[in-house]
């Protein structure tokens, strides 16, 4: 049996997409000048996850981190290099593989007419599962998350962002997998549901053995949940250790012990305002 | 072992059949919407064989065309209804931004395929079945001498062949999640002029006349139309009815390969994402 929950080897990719260049001063042109662009977001990346483990990747906006997820999920294919996800390859084994995974995104897509019911109903029998232990299973976690009762049975399109988010965390972990592709699951949450999710996370984990790939923006939940960190800058892995390895990187400022966030600037090249900024415009 | 798949195999069909009928629980008005105009749509039609008499001023049997026009009009409807169901499989996905959950999901094409198979036909039949009953209100159309076996055969073999042509069309909002979905009207309008729904094809320039006879909808019409208005007797129908198996199989097999190129491509080219 492998070892590694995931195997990613000397993977790169790179996408390929149409670029507005301005049109010639002065000229008036019926279509608009476009030409053709190449964006490498991961490359060349090496990462082992052994099983069980909680796994940080963070990085600025645009760094890669939701490619290397999509990667692990089946959702993109490398131009080069293989992932492995309990030994299988995501290309050529590509069933096998979901049914070992789910994934939570930041953007929580539903049916929006549908209820949260209706929309973990339609997950539950994708990935095969008995409808009436699906049902328990996923007022269970709802309920756990924080969701009332009542909002059950009510289109998703009256729930809160936060809410949405929520039933999409549900839905990740409905269907049990035992690795978990958490893209920037909390992102959107107030501080409450914040932990609530977090403290889901570790439950999943002791109780099930589940091994989780977690991106974020927030520094402290990284450095809560994770066993071990990479941060990734412009599509390369710049830094890998566990949080108080990562921390003894960078020497404390006047006096006050290195947070995360001190790693986080010092590692990506960036000003805090910075990253703020790049935020703003990429959300 | 073999018994657990085929089960987890049936729930993700019926996750499908399931999602289109909850999406139709929650657009009805939509639903209402489309019968409004697949039904005046079937009227006016019609009733172009009904002003013939008065169009040209000669003595017509207005009878017949109207019969002629009426059952172009409704195997078309049920037709077209397979062909949007399927070719919707992906769209919904797209509009609702569920695409990547989907293709996440341990279920397989065929077994996605099934599913939306399912429910179209049921959903085919009783939108035509709608469409007959208010119909009849407004013009008599005489069965009795209609082979109504023969007639359920041609249409189930019709059916196969535009459900490897819904996937067909499926494929377009893979490759284009923008406009996609609206390219598969283009499709349908093609298969509607080229057919035979509402002439012979001899009608059409001499050119499209071979296009015309790869249409399956070609053939399945004629047969329909041989059925219900000449009673021709099941046996002499089962060589049509053979080579719309045929031609089914075929469709459905090369959209299945297609399908699965252009996913594959969609995953290379990173189009199956929306946000985030
Ligand atoms: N499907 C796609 N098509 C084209 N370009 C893409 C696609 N997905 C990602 N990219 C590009 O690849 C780069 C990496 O994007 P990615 O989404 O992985 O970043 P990220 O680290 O998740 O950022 P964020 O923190 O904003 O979520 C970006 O330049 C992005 O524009
Ligand atoms: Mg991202």
């Amino acid at each position: 049996m492998c070892t590694y929950a995931l195997e990613v080897e000397r993977v790169r990719k790179t996408f390929t997409r149409k670029e507005r260049v301005p049109r010639p001063a002065g000229k008036r042109t019926l279509f608009k000048h476009t030409k053709k662009e190449e964006v490498i977001a991961l490359k060349d990346i090496d990462l082992y996850v052994p099983k069980g483990e909680a796994f940080g990747v963070l990085g600025p906006n645009g760094s890669g981190k939701s490619t290397l997820i999509r990667l692990a999920s089946t959702l993109l294919l490398p131009d080069s290099g293989s992932l492995r996800i309990f030994g299988h390859d995501v290309e050529h084994d590509a069933t096998a593989v979901k049914r070992l995974i789910n994934r939570v995104s930041v953007d929580a897509a539903f049916f929006k007419k549908f209820s949260p019911i209706e929309n973990l109903m339609y997950a539950a029998r994708l990935y095969g599962m008995a409808p009436v232990e699906a049902k328990k299973k996923m007022r269970a976690i709802m309920t756990r998350l924080g969701l009332k009762e009542s909002t059950f049975t009510q289109p998703m399109e009256h729930m809160s962002r936060g809410m949405q988010q929520k039933v999409a965390v549900a839905r990740g972990f409905l269907t049990s997998p035992i690795l978990l592709l958490l893209d920037e699951p909390t992102t959107g949450l107030d501080p409450h549901s914040k932990r609530d999710v977090q403290a889901f996370i570790r439950e999943i984990r002791e109780t099930e053995n589940a091994t989780v790939l977690l991106t974020t923006h927030d520094m402290e939940e990284a450095d809560r949940l994770c066993d071990r960190i990479a941060i990734i800058d412009d599509g390369r892995i710049v830094a890998l250790d566990d949080p108080e390895g990562l921390k003894a990187r960078v020497p404390p400022k006047n006096g006050e012990k290195t947070t995360m966030e001190d790693v986080f600037i010092a590692l990506t090249g960036r000003t805090f305002a910075d990253a703020e900024a790049a935020k703003e415009v990429g959300a | 072992m073999k018994s657990t798949a085929m089960i987890r195999e049936i729930r993700g069909a019926y996750a499908f059949v399931e999602r289109n009928i909850n999406l139709i629980k929650r657009y009805w008005g939509w639903e209402l919407v489309w019968l409004i105009y697949s039904l005046t749509n079937a009227l006016a039609i019609t009733y172009i064989g009904n002003g013939m008499g008065a169009i040209t001023g000669q003595i017509i049997d207005t009878q017949a065309v109207v019969k002629y026009l009426l059952v172009g009009a409704l195997i078309w409807q049920y037709l077209s209804v397979i062909f949007y169901a399927i070719s919707e499989m992906i769209a919904w996905e797209r509009w609702e931004g569920t695409i990547e959950y989907t293709f996440m999901a341990p279920v397989s094409r065929p077994t996605h395929l099934v599913g939306t198979t399912l429910f179209a036909i049921g959903y085919g039949v009783i939108r035509t079945l709608t469409i007959l009953v208010i119909v009849s209100a407004f013009f008599r159309l005489d069965l009795s001498d209609a082979n109504i076996l023969g007639a359920v055969l041609m249409l189930l073999a019709g059916s196969v062949s535009f459900v490897g042509l819904g996937i067909w069309a499926a494929v377009l909002p893979l490759l284009y999640p923008e406009r996609g979905a609206q390219m598969t009207n283009a499709v349908a309008a093609i298969l509607l002029l080229i057919s035979g729904v509402y002439y012979p094809i001899e009608t059409l320039p001499q050119w499209l006349h071979p296009i015309a006879r790869c249409s399956p909808a070609t053939y399945v019409i004629q047969g329909m139309r041989s059925c219900l208005l000449d009673g021709v007797e099941t046996r002499t129908l089962l060589p049509t009815i053979g080579l719309l198996l045929g031609i089914g199989l075929a469709v459905i097999t090369i959209g299945l390969v297609i399908f699965g190129r252009v996913e594959t491509y969609a995953k290379r080219a990173g189009r199956l994402k929306r946000s985030g």
